[in-house]
């Protein structure tokens, strides 16, 4: 099971800045081991945010994104206290939700 | 060390064909960008066209609209090189980031829905200085804008 997600959430005015640092190895499968076997690619390829049940970010990701991926987006809206939700779902299947509370 | 990594870009060549072709035969344009799905036919592509075609558009259209923040002109460790794009283009519906000299160019694709700003910002991995392209849909049409970024050491095959 991936370590969780870092997420901080603040609202400034009526947009909310959110911050987010997963933990995964995002393997590109291009790399090779000392026995020179190629790794398998094991990355992130889909990454939804949602706030109060309404989908605020969805990305779909390659395995150039860099190990323990950072992310940041805005949306409007939001309020102190508030959830935000960010889940992810790797190419081996394996998925992580957590959520931050705005602030 | 350099003739093994030709081989790698090679085989993965193979690789990449077989995706087109696949992609071709049961991946609508459009279907392909689905809520939950992934759209491996565009993350396998090797030139900013055959991303776009992938992607369910064609030639995007150069913009000045789209601008890179936080991006660095000269990146040390190619490992971990911040990138962000923001569209100034109304009715933004995704933004993509591509590097030119990947062995896949697709890092990756955002779609913004309305209400959340065109701007986002990530880290991503480059092999070697290289073109970075940020490709927005915007209204249905396609856009891009690139940059050069200089990669001091790699990020890939380490």
């Amino acid at each position: 099971m991936a370590d969780p997600m870092r997420i901080r959430a603040n609202v400034v005015g009526d947009t909310t800045e959110v911050k987010v640092l997963m933990s995964h190895e995002m393997e590109t499968g291009q790399r090779k081991d000392s026995a020179g076997k190629v790794i398998p690619a094991w990355h992130i390829q889909n990454v939804t945010a949602t706030y109060n049940g309404k989908t605020v970010l969805t990305a779909q990701w390659g395995p150039a994104v860099s190990k323990n991926p950072f992310l940041s987006f805005k949306f409007k809206g939001g309020a102190k206290g508030d959830k935000v939700q960010i889940s992810w779902v790797d190419n081996r299947g394996e998925k992580r939700t957590d959520e931050a509370t705005i602030a | 060390m350099n003739a093994q990594r030709r081989d790698v870009l090679k085989s993965g060549g193979g690789v990449t064909m077989l995706a087109l072709l696949a992609a071709a035969g049961w991946l609508k344009p459009g279907q392909a960008l689905a809520a939950d799905g992934w759209n491996a036919a565009a993350f396998a592509t090797k030139s900013l066209d055959d991303t776009v075609r992938a992607l369910g558009g064609s030639a995007p259209a150069p913009s000045t609209d789209i601008s890179f923040v936080q991006t660095p002109d000269i990146a040390e460790n190619g490992a971990v090189v911040p990138v962000g794009v923001t569209s100034a283009i109304p009715k933004t519906e995704s933004i993509a980031i591509l590097v030119e000299k990947n062995p896949n160019m697709l890092v990756g694709v955002f779609d913004i829905p309305p209400g959340t700003a065109p701007s986002i910002t990530t880290r991503m991995k480059m092999g070697q200085s290289s073109k970075v392209y940020a490709l927005v849909k915007a209204d249905g049409k396609y856009y891009v804008a690139s940059k050069e970024v200089k990669v001091t050491l790699g990020g890939c095959g380490g």
